[in-house]
Parts: C-alpha cells; structure tokens; sequence
C-alpha cells in the first residue's frame, strides 16, 4: 500500500492498472518540480545573462566562469552539494525545494545562453533605428528588443522545460518522492520492478511527446517578425 | 581528516568515472552513427527501429533506462527463463550508451540531411553507388559538422557518469557519497568533487576541440 492505494497483483494487467493512480500522484510531484525548476532557471538565468553582458570585465568574466563550471558539473553533485551544504549555513529547506533550486541552478547556464543568443539575433541596425529616433535605452529593450527576443527565445525555453522534466528522477536521491522514485518504492516492497519502471518510461514518452509537440506548435504559431504591440 | 586525505579515494572514483565516459562515449558516437543514419535509411524498417531507438531513450529520463536495465530486466529475464542480471558496470555503460546514441543519432542525422543537394546530385552524375555518396561524399563533409554538438554530448555524458552511482558503481559521485557519510564534512568533500568533474570536463572539451580540428581537414577535398 502506498497513499492509501491498494496494489492488486493477481495478474500483471491488474497490477498495472492497481498502481497506475499512485504512479500518477507521483507524476504530479514530477510535474511540480518541472515547473519551479523551469521558474529559477528562467530568473537565474537572466541575472546570468544580464551579468555575462555587463560592459565592466570585471563583472562579464567571474559571471562566464561561473556559467561554465555550472553547466560543466553533475546535477547529481550540485543536488547534493545543496542538499548537505546549505543547511551547515543555516538555511535548512525542504527536499523539494533544495531539488527545484538544484534543477533552476543547472538549467540556469543553458537558459542564459538562451537570453543571450536571442538579444544578439536581432540585427544592430535595430538599435541604430531605435537610437536615430531618440529613443530612452530602457524604452528600446522593452519596445524594440524584447518583442523581437521573445518569439526566438520561447522554442528554445520549451526544449529545456523538457530537458528539465527528464532529470526531475535525480531527485529521488534527496527523498522526493517524484514518479521514479514512487515507482522505485512499488518495486522494492512487490518485487516486481518490470511493471511500474516501465510504466514510468511509458508514461514518460507520452510526457515528453505532448511536450514537444506543444513546443513546435508554439513555434510555428508565434510570429517571427515579433510580438505585435498595442 | 585533512582534505588531502579525502584525495586518494576520489581520485580512484574519478578513475572510473573517466573509464565510464570514454567506453559510453564511444559505444555512443558507434550507436550514433549506426540509427542516425538508419534514419535516413529507404528500407522502412530500418527507418523504423531507427525512429523507435531514438525517440525511447530521448524522450525518457536517463536515470528511468537505468533502473530498468538493472533492476527490470532481470524480472523480464525471468518470466522468460533467462538470466538478464546485469553487473553494474555493465547496465551503467550500456544506459549511458545508448542514451547518448539516441542524441548523438539525431546530430548525424541532421549534419547528414546539411549537406547540399548539389553534392548528391554530383555523386550521382559520377556514377557513384548510394553506399560511395554516403561514406565517399557526405559523411567526409558531415562529419566536421557533427564536432561541436558531438563535444557537448561528450560533456553532458561525463556529467550524466554521475547517476551510475545510484546503482552502486564506484565512482567519483560514489566515493564522494561514502566520504561524506563517513566524515560528515560536506562541505570539503563536494566541493573539491565539484571542481574534479569541473577539471574533466575541461579535459574532455579540450580534446574533442584537437579531434574537431583534426577531422576539419575532410571538410576539403582530398586524395
């Protein structure tokens, strides 16, 4: 039994069908995780951007470095490293929590990348226009680039929201009991792994299916030329 | 402990994480090439297990294909009366592998379907079999094109290296595990680890820049 479900496990069909609604209630762990871990990244990852495009090198250099030593080490290891270190500095946080900060961390070098490429897309002769016109700098980012930016950087962002859901399962390790890791669980106290690990991977390839799908309609839906503005 | 304490079991840890990424990385780039090409393939067949491969193990979590090869297969194995026990080291390569293939696969495929049509149309008018226009003209001129992303593959493989300790296998994120369970000093531990994998990483890009720059050359005609 777990969260209250029965498992029945007279056939394998039954079996199946007995433990498919808490696998679910763990893919809903999952899904929640996705979305907060996709939420720090796209924030951490824009501070990234906006310090790795700093004037001063002073400020551009240690933001690359750090960048680059974030996107060249494990989840895995930051996940623990979080897990085990922040709470010797006092700030104890739940393991869902420390989990969702571990993936934003990681997937935050990708999505300033992401920032980056998307504002450099946009041709110089943008800014000049928007500059022969008089416009404020601040007036050109939110009226000129921004618009521009955000049709290029959204496919992108979707690609990693899925990237971000498929290592969602590493948190197990801290004890969040996401679909793996409830699916783990079933097989330990069944003996029967083969049932809901591949139930897992099932349930995954419908996931990420749906998921890029959703991604390249977004794409083919949004307008290229930029967000019309009112 | 002083941290230089901590060194020796790391460095044995590393040892196999570094093993671990090379034998994934080449069984991976083989599996690249072999389904990224199958899908381009005319039998459908081909195209179809081709499609199959490549969208199972990229469209599941890594950490879901191992489990299953270790803990399910065996379980599978059974209800068909065969021994599918795999060793650790033996699912943790061949989950790595055949993850990094599925990525890998799509890259060949694309830098494939890159070349220019003039170039097949080329091969064509000199009489050149399908076999002599893939491996004679459009692979020499894909493959520079595959370098890059095939280096940041190579990256995410050593970092995904790490969830093999979850089933047990002694590497660097093991070592690290243990020593901390051991010495409860955190802190050190995953830090030091932390700039290891940051130090193999560089390593690792480092040569897969020398092997961009060595297979750059076919970019042009030769004899």
């Amino acid at each position: 039994m777990l969260f209250g479900f029965e498992w029945d496990t007279s056939s394998e069909l039954a079996f199946a069908w007995s433990i498919l609604p808490i696998l679910l209630i763990g893919l809903w762990v999952t899904v929640q995780a996705t979305v907060l871990g996709f939420v720090v990244a796209l924030v951490l990852g824009l501070i990234l951007a906006v310090l790795k495009g700093a004037p001063s090198r002073l400020i551009s250099w240690p933001a690359n470095v750090l960048c680059e030593f974030i996107r060249d080490t494990p989840l895995l290891i930051q996940l623990f490293f979080l897990y085990y270190v922040l709470p010797e500095y006092g700030l104890v946080l739940p393991a869902f929590m420390t989990g969702a900060l571990a993936l934003g961390l990681q997937y935050s070098a990708y999505t300033s990348e992401v920032y980056r490429a998307g504002l450099q897309a946009i041709g110089r002769d943008q800014r000049e226009a928007a500059r022969a016109l008089n416009f404020p700098s601040a007036h050109t980012f939110t009226h000129v680039l921004l618009p521009q930016a955000i049709p290029r950087i959204i496919p992108a962002m979707g690609n990693y929201l899925v990237s971000i859901m498929k290592d969602v399962p590493v948190l197990s390790v801290v004890t969040v009991l996401e679909m793996l890791n409830v699916a783990k669980i079933i097989g330990d106290r069944t003996f029967d792994y083969m049932v809901p690990l591949s139930m897992v991977g099932g349930l995954y390839l419908i996931m990420t299916l749906v998921a890029s799908a959703g991604v390249r309609l977004l794409d083919t839906r949004l307008p290229k030329q930029g967000l019309p503005l009112k | 402990m002083a941290w230089t304490e901590y060194l020796t079991p790391l460095l044995q840890g590393a040892w196999v994480t570094v093993q671990l990424t090379v034998y994934s990385t080449i069984f991976g780039a083989i599996l690249s090439f072999a389904f990224g090409i199958g899908k381009l393939s005319p039998n459908w067949l081909i195209k179809a297990v081709s499609v199959g491969y490549i969208e199972i193990f990229r469209g599941t979590s890594l950490l879901v294909q191992l489990f299953w090869l270790y803990f399910a297969l065996p379980v599978a194995g059974q209800a068909v009366g065969l021994d599918l026990r795999l060793p650790p080291v033996v699912a943790g390569v061949l989950a790595l592998s055949l993850n990094i293939g599925a990525y890998g696969a799509e890259v060949v495929r694309g830098a494939i379907q890159a070349v220019q049509k003039s170039q097949y149309e080329a091969a064509r008018a000199l009489n050149f079999t399908p076999r002599q226009a893939l491996f004679g003209v459009a692979l020499p001129q894909a493959i520079p094109e595959m370098m890059p992303p095939f280096g940041n593959l190579a990256v995410q493989n050593l970092k995904d290296t790490a969830l093999v300790s979850l089933i047990s296998l002694g590497d660097l994120a093991f070592r690290a595990e243990q020593l901390r369970n051991f010495t409860q000093d955190s802190t050190t531990i995953f830090t030091l680890v932390l700039f290891m994998y940051f130090g193999m990483a560089l390593v690792l890009t480092a040569i897969m820049k020398l092997l961009e720059r060595f297979v750059g050359r076919w970019r042009h005609a030769s004899n």
